[in-house]
């Protein structure tokens, strides 16, 4: 008999309007207690790396120029902690421009790969040129010709972040469920419609994982810049301070880099979150399932 | 003169307008690796208010033939009418269903039944009124705001028929729309199609793989060969338009006719 409860078991798996505010209130809660449980093994597996680490300097195994201690690396931090803010604000002011240069040219490639041919076979080939010639060996002549201010680092940023974007936009888009274009077709929609109503929102949830990693190459992007050329940010701090051998500069300066590219895939995890909550919350659908089977 | 010709022939077709009118049709797919002729020389007449049932083996140009009366896929030979109008391009004046409910995923059902209101740009107000009709005629009352996989399979399939009955179309294409229910469900959405058709007057096409959902919800069976697919036999369904699901089921004419088409699909393949 189960095959009848097709129908008859929805009403109770469907709550009724009032009942899903309430959920929803559930579903922040849930979403809470899923962030707590995704954290506490990385933090465990962090806390014994700075176990291993402080171990390891305390009893010298190795010269205290090569690795410093972790106190010493905290200290830097705090003593030069307004000049590290100051670094620290323009490598993630040319990473959030770039990255944000990046989505917007990627997604507008996308959407022109996808819906023009010539755009395709004119675009494609140049974008993937793009990506194949190695990011680093560009920067010494972007930096000929802009020179050592912000600009060779953003466009740097945009060139090595904005292929997973296009890509990720391109696959997200194509994705388009066929009868729903030949049904949108029957309703005499526009393609502005359709392209707004049902292929764009379809194409998020793709689009979005391509962002994520788009901006942690931003991070790379920026980095990479200033090492060629700059006076100011977290890569020229780097060669600084590996110059003058000051390793507990060096290592605070790594620990900076890294907190951006966390922090800012962290900020796109909870913009996918609220903007495709749909997809979200069908994946803990299916988290829950495999869970009790 | 050139008028009066033109009148009287406007004339012989308001006579003869037939909601769809099929004239040897033939499809053929060309891809790079091969010709598929999906529909040989298919010709249909159907008047407004009919109920066709279409039962074939898979792959026999079924789907085809509903994307040609909708205008999606042009024939490659032939002629296709819709409402007295040649088919040229895909068409407004219809609703279709598919076996996938194709839902927008990140929209509840009632916004998923309005979408159509919106392509089509229809007037809000009435596009509202109609869509609390359809949800209550349906019985998706209390399943407004739920997202489509928060739904059972056969209430999606519900969602789907609403958006495409929101517009009143005159003519209603489905194909397959409840081969992915179970048995029981699919009973009783056949009971409430039969209903909606009754009570509204559609001139309806239901590609089916079910027998009996064939003979229960038309006035008439086309039965198609494999591919090409070719119509190989009509039957008139001789069963008044209401009908008990299980009266029909029951009846000396319902067999007959079921055990006739199994033998015409059997022989098919
Ligand atoms: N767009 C297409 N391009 C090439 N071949 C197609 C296309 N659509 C359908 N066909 C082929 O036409 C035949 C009939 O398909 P279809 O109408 O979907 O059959 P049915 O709905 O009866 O199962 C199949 O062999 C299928 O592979
Ligand atoms: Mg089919």
């Amino acid at each position: 008999m189960t095959t009848a409860q097709d129908d008859i078991k929805a009403p109770a798996a469907v709550p009724t309007a009032p009942e899903r505010t309430g959920r929803r209130g559930a579903r922040l809660g849930n979403q809470l207690a899923a962030f707590g449980s995704a954290v506490w093994r990385p933090l465990i597996v962090l806390a014994v790396i700075g176990l291993v680490w402080w171990f390891v300097t305390a009893r010298e195994m190795v010269e205290r120029y090569l690795v410093p201690t972790p106190g010493s690396v905290f200290e830097v931090m705090w003593e030069d902690r307004s000049m590290l803010a100051e670094h620290t604000y323009v490598t993630l002011y040319e990473t959030v421009i770039g990255f944000l240069l990046a989505a917007l040219i990627g997604i507008g490639s996308a959407v022109l790969i996808v819906y023009s041919k010539t755009a395709e076979r004119s675009l494609y080939p140049i974008i993937l040129f793009a990506q194949v010639i190695p990011k680093i060996a560009i920067a010494p002549i972007l930096i000929v010709w802009f020179g050592t201010g912000l600009s060779p680092k953003i466009i740097l940023a945009v060139l090595i972040a904005f292929f997973p974007v296009v890509v990720s936009g391109v696959a997200g888009l194509r994705d388009t469920d066929p009868e729903l274009l030949d049904l949108s077709a029957t309703m005499g929609a526009s393609r502005w419609s359709v392209f707004v109503k049902v292929r764009f929102p379809g194409a998020l949830p793709q689009l979005m994982a391509g962002l994520k990693v788009a901006v942690t190459l931003a991070v790379v992007g920026a980095v990479v810049g200033e090492f060629v050329g700059a006076s100011e940010g977290l890569g020229y701090i780097l060669l600084l301070a590996s110059g003058n051998l000051n390793s507990a500069l060096l290592f605070a300066d790594l620990i900076l880099m890294s907190a951006i590219g966390v922090v800012l895939f962290v900020v796109i995890e909870v913009a996918e979150s609220l903007l495709i909550p749909w997809h979200a919350s069908r994946r803990e659908g299916s988290s829950v399932t495999m869970a009790t089977t | 003169m050139p008028q009066l010709e033109k009148k009287k022939a406007a004339a012989t077709d308001a006579a003869a307008t037939a909601s769809i009118d099929i004239r040897d049709v033939t499809c053929t797919f060309t891809t790079k690796r091969s010709r598929t002729t999906a529909v040989d020389g298919v010709s249909m007449r159907i008047e407004p208010g009919e109920f066709v049932s279409i039962l074939g083996p898979s792959g026999c140009g079924k789907s085809t033939l509903l994307k040609m009366i909708a205008g999606l896929v042009l024939p490659t030979t032939g002629q296709v009418g819709l409402l007295g109008r040649q088919v040229k391009g895909p068409q407004r004046n219809i609703g279709f269903a598919f076996q996938r409910a194709a839902l927008l995923q990140w929209r509840g059902a009632r916004k998923n039944i309005l979408l159509q209101a919106e392509m089509r740009g229809m007037d809000k107000r009435t596009a509202a009124r109609r869509a609390d009709e359809l949800i209550e005629l349906t019985g998706l009352a209390g399943f407004e705001d739920a997202l489509p996989h928060e739904l059972s399979g056969g209430m999606q399939q519900r969602v789907a028929l609403c958006r495409a009955l929101l517009h009143e179309p005159p003519v209603l294409l489905l194909d397959e729309p409840f081969g992915a229910l179970d048995a029981l469900t699919r009973e009783h959405l056949n009971v409430e199609l039969n209903r909606i058709w009754r009570e509204t007057g559609t001139t309806i096409v239901l590609v089916t793989h079910s027998i009996s959902e064939a003979i229960y919800l038309g006035t008439r069976v086309e039965v198609m060969s494999a591919r090409p697919g070719r119509i190989i036999e009509t039957m008139p369904v001789d069963l008044p338009r209401e009908r008990d699901y299980g009266k029909v089921m029951s009846a000396p004419e319902f067999e007959t006719l079921a055990a006739h088409i199994r033998t015409l699909l059997s022989g098919s393949h």
